[in-house]
């Protein structure tokens, strides 16, 4: 990686005052992301969806999040007010989320979502932002762009519904889309088409991806690099190759308890937990 | 041990018909796991709880342990079936203690020695003592289904029906119930049937598995034929090939 | 209570099936402790039920049924403290001794309502069908009654008295709590556990009595302390109108009627029991109130 990375994080802290304590849901992380794939691999309570939204502001206020350094593309995401995140959020970072059911607007036309985002972020008018929508909805592959326009996302099907969120978080062409557990949802087949749309995006557009998931299967073969998280922390940073002589146990662990379909185990690994993984 | 033929379960919903299983038809050997495999709308967990008796359907047979399936189940049919849900927070009485979880079935069957079979259920499923007496709430996603799989087994049923057992866990804790029920199986002697969308599951665990899309059976295959891709049905090479992962065609 | 007693209801490790139980009923208890209105509605309803119980002790001798017409509308004084009504009997006893008139009404009602209304909202919930259109429907033709209209035609067939007033009262209370019983039952009746207990060869008595049944508890005891105050004004109102209990039984409802017509000039006579209607009505919204609060499900039970 010649240039400079899009995003840096060193020693990120976020925690939660909770009635029975503090809970420290991330700690001390340390990454770098430039126009690569960078998965976020963990478990439920690794806090991997608690980092990926620290990194767009979108944490409720009890959080308190500290870090050395939180910067991307030079601003300081440490120091962003509400407004510099508003200015951010969309037009320069975006996010893709679990369930296009919750994240869209239910009496909105899916057409209309997307070209508010457009207006919002671009110097645009109303018949630009139809246009740009347009276009978007064909660069993810919808066919009848023209038809899509006008549907409300309750008349969506699972796959469709994430091509729209993914089409209204790309249109105002930020450098730097975090993705997060963008296919659970989905049914396998078409799991595999929403992650080829998002890697040819981020491709032809030079885009950072960071993909939060809980399979591993998926994001070793899509990602060019991983993290793998537990308790809070990064315990590896791995290339997406190399995840079959990771170093760390617990991510050995993970590779060795994921069934898989072309090796036959009799029985499969089971994950001690090292209360040492936890320091 | 179970023989479906040209089994149809159709809901009416909203005065439109849908036909969520339609002419299925395949059977389960004694001591056999049998695995089903479909994405969404396949209809494999509605076919489940068709066999389970839980909902309505049609077939030309539908027999269990050689005896036809009678409409409204028995008590005494209820004994040699029983079936594990997907959802582990919502398979157990939210105000019911494990042990009271477990004794219900034993009760229910006017059984004897509920106090030493309950705390033998606990601990053949890999839970302590210290959670016989919790409520669901303050039990793990992986503890909780020991439980519904302890509940399930108590009555020493010949036959298991699991819908997605492990689609809510994670990964590690999966492993574990996996490896549980792989266990289990063997000490019970144990036929069963397992639903799932994750082929590397269904394919760890059984020995034949039936691929089903949109209510109709697609194919029977031998989960070492699965392995290998030895498979007649085009769909059935999608969904392999979708489950291997992300493939990068390159640009 | 002492360190060591506290830890075991707490303990995350119960050891027995008591232990759990008492467990969940004391941080059920702590939780409601927390809320201030549930604090000060219960504590209203415990010097209620304490008033009743300790009348006569706390009537400093004085008896609710003693004639004194010499005596008679006496203004509160150091040995009538809330003074003597139009027959010179001592308010304070009446107004004590009436406490136990209303809890009384309070637990007969709530005795009657609060199964019935399981039954039939759980048995409609569950069966669904056409068990709950008749059950329904049956519902709805008791609930077009008017409460008042419904005591006096009882008090006019069967005449008037406590016993009636409250039939009365529960007749016309009890569809609610079907509503309410069915529409939670109708929630849980297709959920996993639910059919897990079907699959076991449980019986529908057993499903419903056993596994329904206590999770409609709540919301009914959150709808009963509400409707609770409503109960009280009722009976106070039927005893106003003297369908209630009948003299000389001292009944807050039935001693401001008699006190109306001296309001003016010894307002004391009517306003004390009057007075004691508001604050235990007032008692049994905030404790509802309060229950409601803790029982949320948003907020976890």
């Amino acid at each position: 990686m010649s240039e400079a990375p899009l995003l840096t994080v060193e020693d990120l802290e976020v925690s939660f005052p909770g009635r029975t304590g503090v809970t420290r849901a991330v700690r001390n992380a340390s990454f770098t992301l430039g126009r690569e794939r960078l998965g976020i691999v963990g478990e439920s309570g690794s806090g991997k969806t608690t980092m990926g939204r620290s990194l767009l502001g979108l944490l409720p206020r009890t959080a308190q999040v500290t870090a050395k350094t939180m910067s991307y593309e030079g601003t300081d995401l440490l120091a962003c007010s509400e407004r510099d995140w508003q200015k951010l959020r969309g037009r320069r970072m975006s996010m893709v989320m679990q369930d296009p059911k919750y994240s869209l607007n239910p009496v909105q036309t899916v057409g209309r979502q997307i070209s508010e985002t457009a207006l919002l972020h671009l110097k645009s008018d109303h018949k630009d932002a139809r246009r740009r929508t347009l276009a978007m909805l064909e660069a993810v592959q919808i066919r009848d762009p023209e038809l899509v326009y006008g549907l409300y996302p309750h008349q969506l099907s699972g796959g469709m519904g994430q091509r729209v969120m993914i089409a209204m978080m790309l249109i105002a062409e930020p450098d730097l889309l975090i993705a997060d557990e963008p296919t659970s949802a989905l049914d396998v087949t078409v799991q595999n088409e929403v992650l080829r749309i998002l890697d040819d995006l981020v491709r032809d557009r030079g885009m950072g991806l960071i993909l939060i998931s809980h399979n591993l299967t998926m994001v070793s073969s899509f990602c060019d690099r991983v993290l793998i998280m537990y308790a809070g922390r990064i315990v590896e940073e791995i290339a997406a190759r190399d995840l079959q002589h990771a170093r760390h146990p617990y991510t050995r662990a993970l590779v060795a308890a994921t069934p898989s379909l072309t090796v036959r185990r009799a029985e499969l690994a089971t994950v001690t937990r090292d209360p040492e993984w936890l320091k | 041990m179970i023989r479906v033929e040209n089994l149809s379960v159709i809901f009416h919903a909203g005065g439109r018909e849908v036909r969520a299983a339609e002419g299925v038809s395949f059977t389960v050997a004694k001591g056999e796991t049998f695995g089903i495999v479909g994405e969404s709308g396949s209809g494999k967990s509605t076919l489940l709880r068709a066999i389970a008796g839980l909902v309505p359907s049609t077939s030309t047979a539908l027999e269990v342990d050689g005896q036809p399936a009678a409409r409204r189940r028995s008590r005494a049919d209820r004994r040699k079936l029983q079936f594990v849900f997907q959802d582990p927070y919502a398979s157990l009485h939210p105000r019911k203690t494990v042990d009271d979880i477990l004794r219900e079935p034993l009760e229910i069957h006017r059984e004897g020695e509920i106090d030493e079979r309950v705390a033998a259920a606990i601990a053949d499923v890999g839970l302590l003592p210290i959670h016989r007496f919790r409520y669901p709430h303050q039990l793990s996603g992986g503890q909780r289904q020991r439980v519904a799989i302890a509940r399930a087994l108590i009555l020493r049923p010949p036959i298991l029906l699991l819908d997605e057992p492990t689609s809510a866990l994670d990964v590690s804790v999966q492993a574990e119930i996996l490896n549980l029920l792989a266990r289990l199986r063997q000490s019970y002697s144990l036929t069963s049937i397992l639903v799932s969308h994750d082929l590397a599951v269904v394919a760890h665990l059984c020995d034949r598995i039936a691929i089903m899309q949109l209510g109709r059976l697609v194919e029977v295959i031998s989960a070492d034929n699965l392995r290998t891709g030895n498979v007649s049905a085009d769909y059935t090479r999608k969904l392999i090939a979708a489950s291997q992962g992300f493939t990068r065609v390159p640009a | 209570m002492s360190d060591g007693l506290s830890h075991w209801l707490m303990s995350e490790a119960p050891l027995s099936r008591r232990q759990a139980v008492l467990g969940r009923f004391y941080r059920g208890i702590r939780s409601i402790l927390t809320n201030p209105t549930a604090v000060v509605g219960l504590v209203i309803v415990i010097l209620l039920v304490l008033m009743g119980i300790f009348a006569p002790l706390l009537s400093l001798g004085n008896s609710p049924l003693t004639q004194d017409l010499a005596g008679r509308l006496g203004a509160p004084s150091a040995e009538h403290w809330f003074g003597t009504d139009e027959l010179g009997r001592d308010i304070l006893a009446r107004t004590l001794y009436g406490a136990r008139a209303t809890l009384a009404i309070v637990a007969l009602v709530s005795v009657i309502v609060v199964p019935i209304g399981l039954a039939v909202g759980t048995v409609a919930g569950y069966m669904g069908g056409w068990v709950d259109a008749v059950l329904m429907r049956i519902t709805d033709i008791f609930l077009a009654f008017p409460r008042l209209i419904l005591a006096l035609a009882f008090a006019a067939a069967l005449g008037p008295g406590i016993e009636n007033a409250v039939i009365a009262i529960a007749l016309t209370s009890w569809p609610a709590y079907a509503r309410i019983a069915r529409s939670e039952t109708m929630t849980i009746a297709h959920s996993d556990f639910i059919q897990s207990v079907v699959l076991q060869g449980a019986s529908t008595w057993r499903i419903l009595f056993r596994h329904i049944v206590p999770l409609c508890l709540s919301s009914v005891i959150v709808r009963l302390t509400l409707d609770m105050s409503g109960i009280i004004l009722t009976a106070a109102g039927l005893g106003f109108l003297g369908l209630g209990a009948q003299p000389p039984t001292p009944e807050w409802g039935a001693m401001v009627s008699s006190g109306r017509d001296v309001i003016l000039d010894q307002w004391w006579v009517a306003t004390i029991p009057g007075l004691a209607i508001f604050v235990v009505s007032l008692g049994f919204n905030l404790l509802g109130d309060g229950l409601r609060d803790v029982f949320d499900p948003k907020s976890g039970s």
